[in-house]
């Protein structure tokens, strides 16, 4: 089995990986990135809106542009930073402190890091309901993927559940790529996301249907239609159910952090809801209670883009100092104030609580 | 294919348009895109029926984590082919339960 050594092993090509890349090979590490797709860039590759925040942030710039940033940044790396593509990483050993990953889905090969940043970023949730896995029930992430980076058109009339922001900016996206969106329908009273793509989609016809959810998929093989109704406060059903004709039905109701590498690897996690789900729990340098490992991105908690990127920074930058290389500790602190800055006022609450319920003052050496 | 005509912020740039073959017909898509963008955009839906319930299975995540787009390609089973790039002349099957891998006697007395 072909073996690669490495000072940084960066599990991840996204926002969180390829800035972590960045900042590790800036700092004078070598640093290998893994990623499981075909491109470097993560989600953001189908990002085709303009990102909000801070100019230090991109805000303004388009998901996919602030993706070709990111990668010519590691380009300008040089031999500093390798990269391999369509490769999976698939377990940690502990013990011999060796990763497995899989090239294509065949060839296996062993990677021996002296230190770790996982950015394995997050996955879709499904909620149940009956006929939720016939084709025609997709991810929002997909219908991104479909649409926006391949060009493929996703479906004739979608129904989309979720309005938070994925719902819809992704209703957007879809009436953009010349599909019809049937309805958003939002199980709360409110609607999740911010104000602005609301309005957009709202402007152009699409009904956004609170206090409503999908009873069932139609379809014998694949999705024709979907039964929906309306809630009470407490969740049940009120009047009759009514049927939506769609061939697609795209499911935008949260993701959850893709984490099974860092339980493998016996970092202490805890479930936090308002992260999503259970994450690592680490210091302010993003470390891990694994000595050698840290993480970035929404593995560490969903979040936006902007975020995952400066955690990204920060990871690389731990990882590049506990490797001996000089890191002014300045560094972090421009860092920390920008993350600090993101999640500032009342749409930051709640991560801000998930957060410091995940953080820890600093490990004990040798734990 | 059914592709996106003229999107008001994105250009799509394509690789070479090759064929391949699904089930027995033979279809178009572009080299170097994953199977499962190319069969969605020739209208293919159904990519497995699942071992268990018979239920059928097509796109799902599209980024390699669900298992949903799991196919026989080039006669290699539990393909996450939404991962997995076209290339031309590639036999694409629809995959039926868990798929077999064929193990040779010298292949099999090394294991």
């Amino acid at each position: 089995m072909r073996e690669l050594k490495t000072d940084v092993l960066v599990v991840g090509g996204g926002p969180a990986g390829l800035s972590a890349a960045a900042s590790a090979a800036g700092a004078g590490a070598n640093v290998l990135i893994v990623e499981g797709d075909l491109h470097l860039g993560g989600q953001l590759v189908k990002q085709s809106h303009k990102f909000f925040g801070s100019k230090e942030e991109y805000a303004g710039t388009r998901g996919f542009e602030i993706a070709k940033i990111l990668r010519e940044e590691i380009a300008n790396c040089e031999d500093r930073v390798e990269i391999m593509l369509n490769t999976t990483v698939s377990g940690y050993y502990r013990e011999e402190r060796v990763v497995t990953a899989m090239v294509g889905e065949e060839e296996y090969l062993r990677i021996v890091p002296k230190k770790i940043v996982i950015a394995s970023g997050a996955q879709e949730r499904l909620i149940p309901f009956p006929n939720n896995d016939i084709p025609g029930v997709y991810g929002a992430g997909a219908v991104q993927t479909l649409m926006n980076v391949y060009g493929v058109v996703p479906g004739k009339r979608v129904l989309m559940i979720g309005a938070g922001n994925i719902g819809l900016i992704v209703s957007y996206q879809l009436m953009q790529a010349g599909v019809e969106v049937a309805a958003i329908l939002e199980a709360m009273p409110r609607i999740g996301g911010y104000w602005v793509h609301a309005a957009k989609v709202r402007r152009l016809g699409v009904p956004i249907l609170l206090r409503h959810s999908i009873k069932r998929a139609i379809g014998e093989t694949v999705v024709t239609g979907a039964e929906i109704y309306e809630l009470d406060d407490k969740f049940n059903q009120v009047g009759e159910t009514e049927v939506v004709e769609c061939d697609t039905i795209c499911l935008a109701v949260g993701l959850t952090p893709t984490n099974e590498l860092l339980w493998q690897a016996g970092c202490r996690m805890k479930y936090i809801p308002f992260l999503c789900g259970h994450v690592p729990l680490r210091d302010k340098c993003m470390r891990t209670s694994n000595e050698d490992i840290w993480m970035a991105g929404d593995v560490s908690g969903i979040e936006e883009a902007s975020a995952a990127m400066i955690e990204g920074r920060i990871a690389g930058l731990g990882a590049a100092k506990a490797l001996g290389f000089n890191i002014q500790d300045e560094m972090f602190g421009e860092y920390w104030v920008r993350l600090k800055n993101l999640r500032a006022g009342e749409v930051g609450e709640k991560i801000r609580a998930g957060v410091l319920n995940a953080t820890v003052d600093g490990w004990e050496e040798n734990a | 294919m059914d592709l996106i005509d003229g999107h008001p912020v994105l250009d799509f740039s394509h690789g070479e348009k090759i064929s391949f073959n699904f089930d027995g017909k033979t279809m178009e898509g572009f080299e170097g895109e994953p199977i499962a963008m190319a069969l969605h955009a020739n209208g293919v839906r159904v990519y497995r029926n699942t071992p268990e319930m018979k239920r059928p299975r097509g796109f799902f995540c599209a980024i390699g984590k669900c298992s949903s787009c799991f196919m026989v390609v080039d006669g290699v089973p539990n393909v996450r082919t939404c991962v997995t790039p076209l290339k031309r002349g590639m036999k694409v099957e629809t995959q039926n339960g868990r798929g077999r891998v064929e193990l040779s006697c010298d292949e099999a007395s090394r294991s």
